[in-house]
């Protein structure tokens, strides 16, 4: 059965390449143009991953044109599962891959042509910081790091040489809020539901990442200890959404979000003094002269990681191109630019070579700023003297406690939150 | 006698004859409305026909997380009513969504019915000029011109915590703390819905009045009729059929709209688009299209009943 379903394939797919050498062969000039001509890299991601400045540099600097396609968070592992062949690189978050490995649109990457593939950050190589575990709740960038084989739908337990996505960017999320409206001293996740704050907190409606958020509250307060937070049974589902519906007939939300900007619209406006929320959505706060803190808390953050994968059906000079670009990537300005608006970089190391000292030691080593703080834009981030929120690289990423995750049970968890907005 | 049959007869051929020619000229020209026909006949079968058949075919199929496989199975819409029966008489979670649903269609449907029939009815009996009468309708699109999430995120500053309406209650001393249902509530869901949609009541409304033979109204006047007798006995049944196409658009948009009901509502209120979307988002298109059955089969019966109440096809 499978092999009448192979050959005719396999003889197409020769036909195939027969006309293209022949095309090859009677265009005689064409590789030389070829190799000459500029590569267009469509590059699929969230907005908030996409800067101009980042495809401005690789053009000048390899001679690859960058060609962004913004959605949503949602969007990106749809437009990989349904539409693969619309973009030439993806920058996904790691937790999409339990979806899209499976479904077979993605390639295993070669890591010997990585050029600083053992210089990845240990949390997203390892799931350790200076040698120690960090939480591996949820979907821990280490598990799903490596396939079998190239063209492997499971991952491999053990470090192989095909690799899922290299990473990016990644960070540590927790709750926002407005200090010139909370007299009260945050220091757990338990505050998200604490009746001083109803009608005044908001969580995420992006029911994966909101549950969670929901979870850390809950174990907090002591309600319930789950297995592992990311990947819940239907019973700790169960219990979470009630507990959720029980709050929410309280009035203890004000609402809930969906993307970036409805965060920060909420915080700006006062609507809400406490949310989870994200580290440059805080930034974007603050640079309308509003203060919001990003509290770190007892309990850990919920952190988060997105790489570069590629389509199955990249080759040639796009594929070149692919790897040309991400080994440009991990060589540090690129982690440098992302570093000064609050991220993390892959490659540390080379990200520190293109920071000025003192912008390294205010975003990684926790240190108070030697002088102002800007923004890759030239906007005033912070003032000198002050210190990020949370510390340093260490403090932050090694107090996570979970990833962001695609859960097992996560069509019955939809279920269960819609139930849960509907209530 | 005979003379008589005679013409009798010669009008006949002439009739016939005449029927024959314009038989003829039927036929010749009999293909010309479909011809006419076909573009928007060929553009809803491309984009309406196709992908609602493709809907309905989706809405049977299965699904894991990362694909979605061909097959015969109501377990879709078996999901969509997960717990219906069971949990009676509490309300499962589709019950519960449709009927906030049909709680906003109501209640908005009501508020724009009333207040768009006033402004029609103030623009086509009191407003004499045309000009006037096309500067105010103009004024009335006004919601339209910004996009929806402009629209919707300029509520806050006014009906938000520090808005401009807690304040200026609290300034006059009407109120000592800031009225939080003002935003992200029921109430600013049906305030940001009535605002859009009452133009598409204003808009079959007028066109209705503007129908009216003014000299009815004289009419019943002359008759002895009051004010409230000429808007109750005569207006009001003249205008039914501008009412029930005003009533199709706003029911039809509010059962489907989920972007007002979400930004206005802080995402805390239920709708059937919203549920949809989600589960768009979680790649479960087969459970998604089989929602999107339901909720058309919703609307067209709503739709259905309100064409039972007026015959539409007599009145235009």
């Amino acid at each position: 059965m499978t092999d009448t379903a192979n050959a005719p394939k396999a003889s197409r797919r020769s036909v195939l390449k027969g006309a293209a050498a022949l095309v090859g062969t009677s265009a005689f000039p064409a590789p030389f143009v070829h190799a000459q001509e500029r590569v267009t890299l469509r590059y699929l991601s969230t907005a908030v991953n996409q800067s101009p400045a980042i495809a401005e540099r690789a053009s000048e600097d390899l001679g690859i044109d960058i060609e962004y396609i913004a959605v949503n968070t949602d969007e990106v592992p749809r437009r990989v599962i349904t539409q693969p062949n619309s973009f030439d690189l993806v920058d996904s978050e790691y937790f999409s891959l339990p979806n899209l490995v499976p479904s077979g649109n993605m390639i295993g990457m070669d890591a010997n042509r990585i050029d600083r593939i053992d210089d990845l950050a240990s949390v997203i190589a390892k799931g350790t910081v200076d040698g120690k575990k960090v939480g591996w709740d949820g979907t821990a960038p280490h598990e799903v790091l490596y396939l079998e084989g190239q063209n492997a739908t499971s991952f491999a337990a053990e470090p192989t040489e095909w690799i899922t996505l290299i990473p990016t960017t990644y960070n540590a999320d927790t709750l926002g809020l407005r200090p010139d409206l909370i007299d009260k001293e945050i220091t757990s996740w338990a505050s998200l539901l604490d009746p001083d704050f109803a009608g005044k907190t908001a969580i995420l409606n992006i029911p994966s990442i909101g549950i969670m958020d929901a979870a850390m509250a809950l174990q907090a307060r002591g309600d319930i200890t789950y297995g592992d937070k990311g990947n819940m049974t239907r019973e700790e589902i169960d219990a979470t959404i009630a507990a959720l519906i029980e709050a929410k007939r309280a009035g203890q939300f004000r609402a809930f979000w969906s993307n970036f900007q409805e965060s920060v619209n909420l915080m700006a406006s006062g609507e809400v003094v406490l949310q989870s929320m994200w580290s440059p959505a805080v930034t974007a706060v603050r640079t309308q002269g509003i203060p919001c803190v990003y509290q770190p808390l007892k309990e850990g953050y919920r952190a988060w990681a997105s790489g570069f994968g590629l389509p199955r059906t990249i080759e040639g000079r796009k594929q070149d191109a692919a790897y040309e670009f991400i080994n440009w990537f991990l060589s540090g300005w690129a982690g440098a630019h992302l570093s000064k608006q609050g991220y993390y970089a892959a490659v540390l190391d080379t990200a520190k070579e293109f920071m000025e000292p003192y912008e390294w030691a205010y975003w990684y080593e926790g240190e108070a700023a030697a002088q102002d703080i800007m923004s890759p834009d030239g906007r005033l981030l912070e003032e000198a003297g002050a210190v990020r929120d949370g510390g340093s690289y260490e403090e932050r990423m090694g107090a996570v406690a979970a990833w962001n995750a695609v859960m097992d049970e996560n069509q019955y968890m939809v279920r269960k939150w819609n139930e849960f907005i509907a209530a | 006698m005979t003379h008589a049959a005679d013409t009798d007869a010669a009008v006949r051929t002439g009739r016939t004859a005449a029927r024959g020619r314009r038989k003829g000229r039927r036929r010749g020209s009999a293909i010309a409305p479909y011809l006419q026909a076909a573009p928007m006949a060929l553009v809803f079968l491309i984009f309406f026909v196709l992908p609602l058949a493709a809907t309905v075919l989706v809405s049977f199929w299965q699904y894991t997380q990362y694909s979605i496989e061909p097959a015969f199975t109501a377990q879709n819409y078996g999901d969509v009513f997960y717990g219906c029966l069971r949990d009676l008489p509490n309300l499962c979670t589709t019950f519960r969504t449709y009927l906030s649903t049909l709680k906003f269609g109501l209640i908005v449907w009501a508020a724009t019915l009333v207040i768009g029939f006033t402004i029609a009815y103030f623009l086509a009996f009191h407003v004499r000029t045309l000009k006037v009468q096309v500067i105010l309708f103009i004024i009335c699109t006004i919601p339209f011109w910004t996009s929806i999430v402009i629209r919707m995120i300029s509520w806050i500053p006014l009906l938000g915590r520090n808005g401009l309406v807690n304040q200026t209650l609290l300034f006059m001393g009407a109120i000592d703390t800031p009225l939080e249902g003002l935003l992200y509530s029921d109430f600013a869901v049906i305030l940001a819905m009535v605002h859009l949609y009452t133009l598409f009541m204003v808009v079959p409304i007028f066109n209705s009045l503007m129908r009216i033979d003014r000299a009815l109204i004289e009419a019943a006047r002359d008759a002895g009729a009051t004010g409230f007798q000429t808007l109750a006995f005569v207006i009001l049944p003249l205008a039914k059929p501008g009412i029930l196409i005003g009533s199709i658009f706003v029911v039809t948009v509010v059962m489907g709209d989920f972007l007002t009901i979400g930004i206005m509502g802080g995402q805390q209120i239920a709708s059937v688009g919203k549920v949809i979307q989600t589960q768009m988002q979680f790649l479960q298109f087969p459970l998604a299209a089989a929602n999107a059955v339901i909720l058309l089969v919703a609307v067209l019966g709503g739709v259905w009943a309100l064409l039972r109440l007026v015959d539409i096809r007599k009145e235009l």
